[in-house]
């Protein structure tokens, strides 16, 4: 069992602090961070340059599959392999289709929302190295924790955590990552 | 910390007057830890003694009477029930469509609500879920059993099989069978999702073994980390702007179901919005019936306050006066058409001889019960708005009732005509889904996180970068 260093934990009282020290730890030029809320903080996400979240597009596309694969099937069950004369109308239109395509286009997307954003989210994941912390159990509750990872290139313990000191960071800690 | 103090002074006096400001969502929150705590000792506490006293009969009716009626009628068949030619569709067709209605008015909170961004739906919002998903799940059972020989339910999904069965695309009744296993997917996925920050609150919170991993297995190693909020909050967008997609839809085609046939009373293109809007309204009496007693013995009365209740009285309102023009236009319709049917079957609605008691309760509740949520004295007493939203359910029970039956059992040739009364087995498995519904949801209240934790959390002040409390300087530029 090595003990491995999975990055400095500072932690702060109010989300302005912690939004003000993420401006100056990404000022400072790190990459690798990452802070963790009990609630979406407004704002962060321009100031972690996060863009704009992938889960619509992976949403968009089984959403738009589940629809084209039901006009398929219908075509397939009602005019192709068992051709069904319904009320004289023709064995297959595109409004027919509509309704039932349009419902599992729902139904694709829900599913597609859901496991974009735990696919982009690396979830389900059976541990975490911060969750080993005791802390660190706080950020679900009223804390607010940033979080410099071992591997960015500027890490460096000394100063990063001089660095997490100046940005008015407490708490400041060695995260361990037992592997 | 003085600093702050003499910001939140300045502060005040660049609020609007009283009258015109927002109330707090939250009522004399003391932060962030203390709202945590508020929201999860329910789900943490020792079992109250009411939670007892409403779970065993609910129980007893879940387990005992409901698979007895269920079992009974699916070995026997459809003939244990009141349903005969011409009416064909009794009980259970009209407990589907209440229980459908019981459902939307959840979804209409949770998703809709938060689209229009109105702050104080967090509160509500999961217990509204809750609600649509385990009602659902009543509704759905319906007409599965409603087609007599229940093992065959598979015909109606697109399965490839050796007798090269295919279902009819075209009818609305196919329609209905995605429509309501696309509301029960999305609606579970949905209040799931929702729940996985709040699973992690509860994780980070307990005590025992146990408890730790069956919350930590839930919460699928949710950190909160910036980037998980980002997506999830992507994903809840778009899952709301579907539900509130499924809202108009579900319904409208179960009203779809009715009015593409050529009965008198039936046969009205109105049907699927008038199905939709009265969904809606008989949800907000189920919430109203839900929320009043769950906020005072929850201890949540700071949470979900008076002023919420008094927000959902008022869509309770505004549903309930659509469904009144909708009456106004259904009657007048089957006048101006000239068509002696629809007239007769109008009539009969409230003078004819066997029902005319749904008809009229149908009135005195939808129509005039409903306009005392004009009082502002009505919607703050909290005892009379629940005897309200129970009858608000009766009410919207007994429109379904005049809806499928009032219009079957007397259509063109008078040789045709019937009666249909339910039998104790129609009743016992309506007493059984009601059991199933009302169990489930107290075990939800009992073990999972029934205010969304986070979702509260993020709209206090607190919460707010930009505000003092939320620990905003002056000189930050933000005044």
């Amino acid at each position: 069992m090595s003990e491995k260093i999975y990055g400095i934990m500072a932690e702060f009282d109010s989300p302005a602090a912690i939004l003000h020290a993420a401006e100056k730890v990404r000022d400072a030029g790190y990459r690798r961070w990452d802070t963790f809320t009990p609630f979406p903080i407004h704002g962060m996400e321009k100031v972690m340059k996060l863009g704009n979240s992938l889960v619509g597009w992976v949403s968009l596309a089984l959403g738009a599959g589940a629809f084209m694969s039901v006009v398929g099937l219908i075509w397939f069950a009602n005019a192709f392999d068992y051709p069904l004369i319904v009320g004289g109308k023709p064995m297959f239109s595109v409004p027919m289709t509509f309704v039932p395509s349009y419902i599992m286009l729902i139904m694709g997307s829900a599913v597609g929302a859901l496991i974009g954003m735990l696919a982009l989210n690396q979830l389900p994941r059976l541990h975490h190295p911060l969750l080993d912390n005791k802390r660190f159990e706080a950020a679900s509750r009223d804390k607010f924790y940033l979080v410099i990872g071992a591997t960015d290139p500027k890490f460096n313990v000394t100063e990063t955590k001089k660095m997490l000191e100046v940005v008015g960071g407490k708490q400041i800690e060695i995260v361990e990552d037992k592997d | 910390m003085a600093e702050s103090a003499t910001n939140l002074e300045e502060l005040k006096k660049l609020l609007p007057p009283a009258e015109l400001r927002r109330a707090p969502v939250v009522e004399g929150n003391k932060g962030l830890g203390w709202l945590t705590d508020k929201l999860c000792v329910f789900a943490e506490g020792k079992t109250p003694l009411w939670w007892w006293i409403l779970f065993i009969p609910a129980a007893f009716a879940a387990t005992v009477i409901f698979p007895v009626c269920l079992f009974y009628q699916v070995f026997t068949g459809v003939g244990v029930w009141g349903n005969n030619h011409p009416v064909m569709w009794g009980l259970d067709i009209v407990n589907f469509i209440w229980w459908v209605g019981v459902a939307h008015a959840g979804t209409l909170i949770s998703a809709l609500l938060f689209l229009t961004k109105q702050h104080w739906r967090t509160t509500i919002g999961r217990m509204a879920e809750a609600m649509t998903v385990f009602s659902v799940m009543m509704a759905g059972l319906y007409p599965a059993i409603h087609v007599g020989r229940a093992w065959f339910d598979w015909f109606m999904f697109p399965v490839p099989n050796s007798n090269d069965l295919w279902p009819q695309f075209r009818s609305p009744l196919m329609w209905d069978v995605f429509a309501v296993n696309t509301y029960l997917v999305v609606s579970s996925l949905f209040w799931f999702m929702g729940m996985i920050p709040d699973f992690a609150v509860l994780r980070d919170r307990s005590t025992t073994r146990i408890r730790k991993g069956i919350f930590s297995f839930l919460a699928m190693g949710w950190t909160g980390s910036a980037r998980h909020w980002h997506n999830y909050e992507k994903a809840y967008v778009v899952l709301c702007g579907l539900c509130t997609l499924l809202v108009f839809t579900v319904s409208s085609i179960v009203g779809l179901d009715f009015c593409t046939a050529q009965i008198a009373g039936w046969h009205a293109t109105i049907f699927p919005l008038y199905f939709v809007i009265g969904a809606v309204f008989c949800g907000f009496g189920m919430v109203l019936v839900i929320l009043i007693p769950l906020r005072k013995w929850c201890g949540l009365e700071n949470v979900i306050t008076k002023s919420h209740i008094d927000k959902v009285a008022k869509l309770a309102l505004v549903s309930g006066l659509i469904i009144d023009y909708i009456y106004m236009m259904e009657f007048f319709i089957a006048w101006y058409s000239g068509d002696p049917y629809e007239r007769w079957v109008f009539g009969h609605r409230l003078f004819g001889h066997t029902y005319m008691v749904m008809g009229w309760i149908l009135i005195g509740i939808n129509v005039l019960v409903t306009q005392l949520l004009w009082f502002k004295k009505v919607r703050s007493n909290l005892a009379l708005l629940f005897i309200i939203g129970v009858l608000i359910n009766i009410g919207m029970w007994s429109e379904r009732f005049v809806i499928v039956v009032g219009s079957l059992y007397q259509d063109f040739l008078p040789s045709n005509w019937g009666k249909y009364m339910p039998t104790r087995w129609d009743i016992g498995l309506y007493i059984g889904t009601l059991g199933a519904f009302f169990m489930l949801y107290l075990l939800f209240v009992k073990f999972l996180p029934m205010i969304a934790i986070s979702e509260v959390k993020g709209v206090t002040p607190q919460a707010d970068p930009h505000h003092p409390l939320g620990g905003a300087k002056k000189e930050a530029g933000h005044e």
